[in-house]
């Protein structure tokens, strides 16, 4: 609710304001007692990192000073108040301590092979990159004013005709388009339920996830069977850079899959489209005000249309990405909520590609440790594979107030 | 505070809850809307089994034969009548929990919420009651059976409570969080039940195995038609049609039910008129997840009698609650008939009771979940229900459709 009235957040396009003056009068709105909150949460995070790797301070005593630092600092937050940041301060501050003192009471060799931050952060944007299509896709769709729940369907359906694409093209350039074009028509079902039908768009969006289930477990077990998929389906490759010799960045990204660097791309061309184009000023129009868009001679109609089997499509890649680009086969409801992770991540990231990316990094780099934490124990690892799924739900609870949708977002559209 | 869109930031008009936008399915003319809905599901599913290269008829019908449905048909007897009756006790086996994993998502419907969360609260539901069901050994049988399944409620009950308390609390949208709650479920039961975990079966001989305990005699359900040895049909049925009709007097003739469907159809006008919409919510969810939990609890108690965590991603009645909601109309008696259909379905399709030379049982699972869908698909378009009804209703829906105010 802050960020709305005299300076948008978001200026139309072609406002002609550089963009350094933006983003300082963007800072100079955020007060002094947010400052100090933020501080508490990047105190919380210094006091669990110095006990890791490469640092490793083997005693508690730093981390808990700190730790209680950004406790304070959260607290004079909170009486000044910015309740949310200063409660996420401290918060973060008691996570941290315990974090450290998880990471003082193990092993060195443990955390030397679980804590390797150029792995994790390659791991990061590998298991980050369905959710950032899938953002991507919630946040075209959105924008536009069509809820889409269905994405977890869309991305599965991608993940589906993806493997088979591949399977029967013999290419996996075969598999992504036909993935895409899969998942495209999805997103015209949706579409033609949430915009023409004028269907509630959860519930149609619910019955996508449904159909997907059903349409690609059916297909699964025809043209697959029992043997699964086969060994030797075309893989998407990963892209070698020569920047093997930057000492941390260079191992993280040396070596990463075509569609993680994709992802990345489209981050920054949706939101060139939405910010920076007269289309996409169109879709957002008709997102927030499909009357007065329609008024303006845009028809809300095609426009949703548009952007639902965008959001479809979007959302398959990120599928596509999952079963020939990462595992390297399909298996049935093998998207196992990402697509749901992936709305979560539209709302945290406010429903800009940006900022969702950010999000996505975070769920991502959540399930790389949940992977790697293993080492430790094998039973409590099953227990923090729920990691990514409680992190949602506090993401979504904690931020959900300070984030608005667009204010169409969710209404169907008729002409009078 | 209720805005549909998944932030729920504030902006937007209020009555557009779930309920107000379906209210025109909801409400209208009889069973004759559902009926064509299942009709024009099971058509396309029929299209799909022909595309597979098999016979829809045979395989519809062998589907209903399967299910034990055609015991209700007096001329069916010997040994086909035997056959039958065991397949009508399965079905009705399944029947049970989807009843109740219904009226916990049409429960929350009428309120405005949309409860996804069915699966996560029939899991944690089964957790508990099958933990409750595997240690008080010694206590009396029917005290034991009613300390499981009140184990099995409660737990469901705070489990959708969460969702609740976070809607109420930020705003939480119920359909993420539910969402999250399924999975956290989830992995929480393979945590608990798997191989090293707290409560892994204690027995020796089940030391690789990664299940529960076994729920004991005095916890167990009296098993009143068929062979207890043979997953006879539990009493589990009548508790479930009993709290059917709970439902209908707890939502037409209590202050609860009239405070639910106010917020239902207006929260901002129940919010006006004195209701507190925040704490709704809350109860709202519990009760939800006491229909789910209670469920769960049936399933363990009943027929289960054990937790292996390789069901638990498999296990999906949860999720085709909302199918059962959305086809019995969000009423009592309806998600009743509408769990047999969905129970028979099931049943027939299964491994165990589809002949894999008229349909292979593997795709026709994976073709009740395509007639879900389309159920769900069909319910959702208020404009396809109004072409699906008789004319009488179509005229007396015609003003609200010229009623402005949807264009906001």
């Amino acid at each position: 609710m802050t960020a709305a009235p005299a300076a948008p957040a978001a200026p139309a396009a072609g406002s002609g304001r550089p963009g350094g003056s933006r983003l300082r009068a963007r800072l100079e709105r955020v007060s002094r007692a947010a400052w100090l909150g933020w501080a508490g949460i990047a105190l919380g995070l210094i006091a669990c990192y110095i006990a890791l790797p490469p640092l490793l301070v083997r005693t508690l005593i730093p981390s808990l000073v700190i730790a209680a630092a950004g406790i304070g600092l959260g607290v004079v937050a909170v009486r000044a108040g910015e309740k949310r940041v200063g409660w996420g301060a401290v918060v973060a501050c008691v996570a941290g301590a315990f974090g450290a003192y998880g990471a003082v009471k193990s092993g060195v060799g443990n955390l030397e092979r679980v804590i390797v931050w150029s792995a994790l952060l390659a791991a990061a944007l590998r298991y980050a990159t369905p959710l950032t299509f899938g953002a991507l896709g919630g946040v075209i769709s959105e924008r536009s004013g069509v809820i889409n729940i269905g994405l977890e369907g869309m991305m599965l359906t991608g993940a589906f005709f993806g493997v088979w694409g591949a399977d029967v093209t013999q290419s996996w350039t075969g598999g992504i388009l036909i993935g895409l074009a899969a998942g495209g028509v999805m997103g015209l079902l949706h579409a033609i339920f949430a915009v023409s039908l004028r269907a509630d768009q959860i519930v149609s969006g619910t019955a996508i996830n449904f159909l997907a289930l059903g349409i690609t477990g059916f297909l699964y077990v025809k043209i697959y069977g029992d043997q699964g998929t086969p060994d030797d389906l075309p893989e998407i490759p990963d892209v070698s850079l020569p920047i093997g010799w930057i000492p941390f960045l260079g191992d993280a990204l040396e070596q990463l899959n075509l569609m993680i660097w994709l992802g990345l791309i489209l981050v920054a061309v949706m939101s060139l489209f939405l910010f920076r184009t007269p289309s996409g000023l169109r879709l957002r129009s008709v997102g927030e005000n499909p009357l007065a868009a329609d008024t303006a001679g845009i028809s809300p109609i095609r426009v949703r249309y548009c952007a639902v089997v965008a959001s479809g499509a979007l959302a398959a890649l990120g599928g596509v990405f999952l079963s020939i680009g990462f595992v390297h086969s399909f298996t049935q409801n093998m998207t196992i909520g990402k697509g749901f992770i992936a709305l979560a991540v539209v709302i945290v990231g406010k429903w800009r590609p940006g900022a969702a990316l950010a999000a996505a990094l975070l769920f991502g780099f959540s399930s790389a440790l949940a992977q790697r934490l293993p080492v430790f124990s094998p039973t409590t690892a099953t227990l923090l594979q729920a990691l990514p799924y409680v992190l949602t739900l506090i993401a979504v609870a904690g931020v959900v107030g300070r984030s608005r949708a667009p204010a169409a977002d969710g209404t169907p559209y008729k002409r009078w | 505070m209720t805005d549909p869109a998944l932030g729920g930031g504030g902006a937007g008009p209020a009555a557009h809850t779930v309920a107000s936008k379906l209210s025109g399915y909801l409400r209208g003319g009889g069973a004759a809307v559902p009926l064509v809905t299942a009709l024009l599901a099971f058509l396309a599913g029929g299209v799909v089994v022909l595309a597979a290269g098999a016979n829809p008829i045979d395989t519809y019908r062998a589907i209903f034969e399967g299910a034990g449905l055609n015991w209700l048909f007096p001329w069916v007897s010997g040994d086909d009548r035997v056959l039958a009756a065991l397949n009508l006790q399965q079905t009705l086996l399944l029947t049970t929990p989807l009843i109740l994993t219904g009226l916990a998502v049409a429960f929350a419907f009428r309120a405005g919420l949309f409860n996804i969360g069915g699966q996560g609260q029939y899991l944690v539901g089964s957790f508990a009651a099958v933990y409750a069901g595997s240690s008080l050994d010694g206590m009396p049988a029917a005290l034991h059976v009613i300390v499981a399944i009140v184990a099995g409620c409660v737990v469901g009950g705070l489990w959708a409570g969460i969702a609740g308390l976070l809607k109420a609390t930020t705003g939480a949208n119920e359909v993420i969080s539910t969402i999250m709650l399924n999975w956290t479920a989830l992995y929480v039961g393979i945590y608990f039940f798997g191989l090293g975990g707290p409560l892994h079966s204690s027995d020796p001989a089940m030391s690789s195995i990664p299940v529960s305990n076994d729920v004991l005699e005095s916890a167990r359900l009296p098993v009143f038609w068929g062979d207890p040895e043979l997953q006879g049909l539990h009493v589990g049925i009548f508790v479930a049609v009993a709290v059917a009709i709970l439902f209908w007097v707890l939502l037409n003739r209590s202050v609860t039910g009239y405070e639910v469907r106010a917020v239902g159809f207006n929260p901002d006008a129940a919010e006006y008129g004195g209701i507190n919409a925040g704490r709704n919510y809350v109860k709202v969810m519990a009760i939800c997840g006491v229909f789910a939990g209670l469920a769960g609890a049936l399933d363990v108690l009943g027929w289960q009698f054990r937790i292996a965590t390789n069901d638990i991603p498999v296990s999906q009645l949860g999720f085709f609650g909302i199918a059962v909601a959305l086809l019995g109309r969000n009423t009592a008696s309806g998600t009743v008939v509408a769990a047999l259909l969905f129970g028979a379905l099931l049943n027939g399709t299964s491994v165990r009771n589809l002949d894999p030379t008229i349909f292979e049982p593997n795709l026709a699972s994976n073709l009740t979940y395509i007639i879900q869908g389309l159920i769900v698909m069909f319910v959702s378009a208020p404009v396809l229900v109004e072409m699906m009804s008789p004319g009488r209703l179509r005229r007396r829906f015609a003003p609200r459709r010229t009623s402005r105010g949807e264009t906001t």
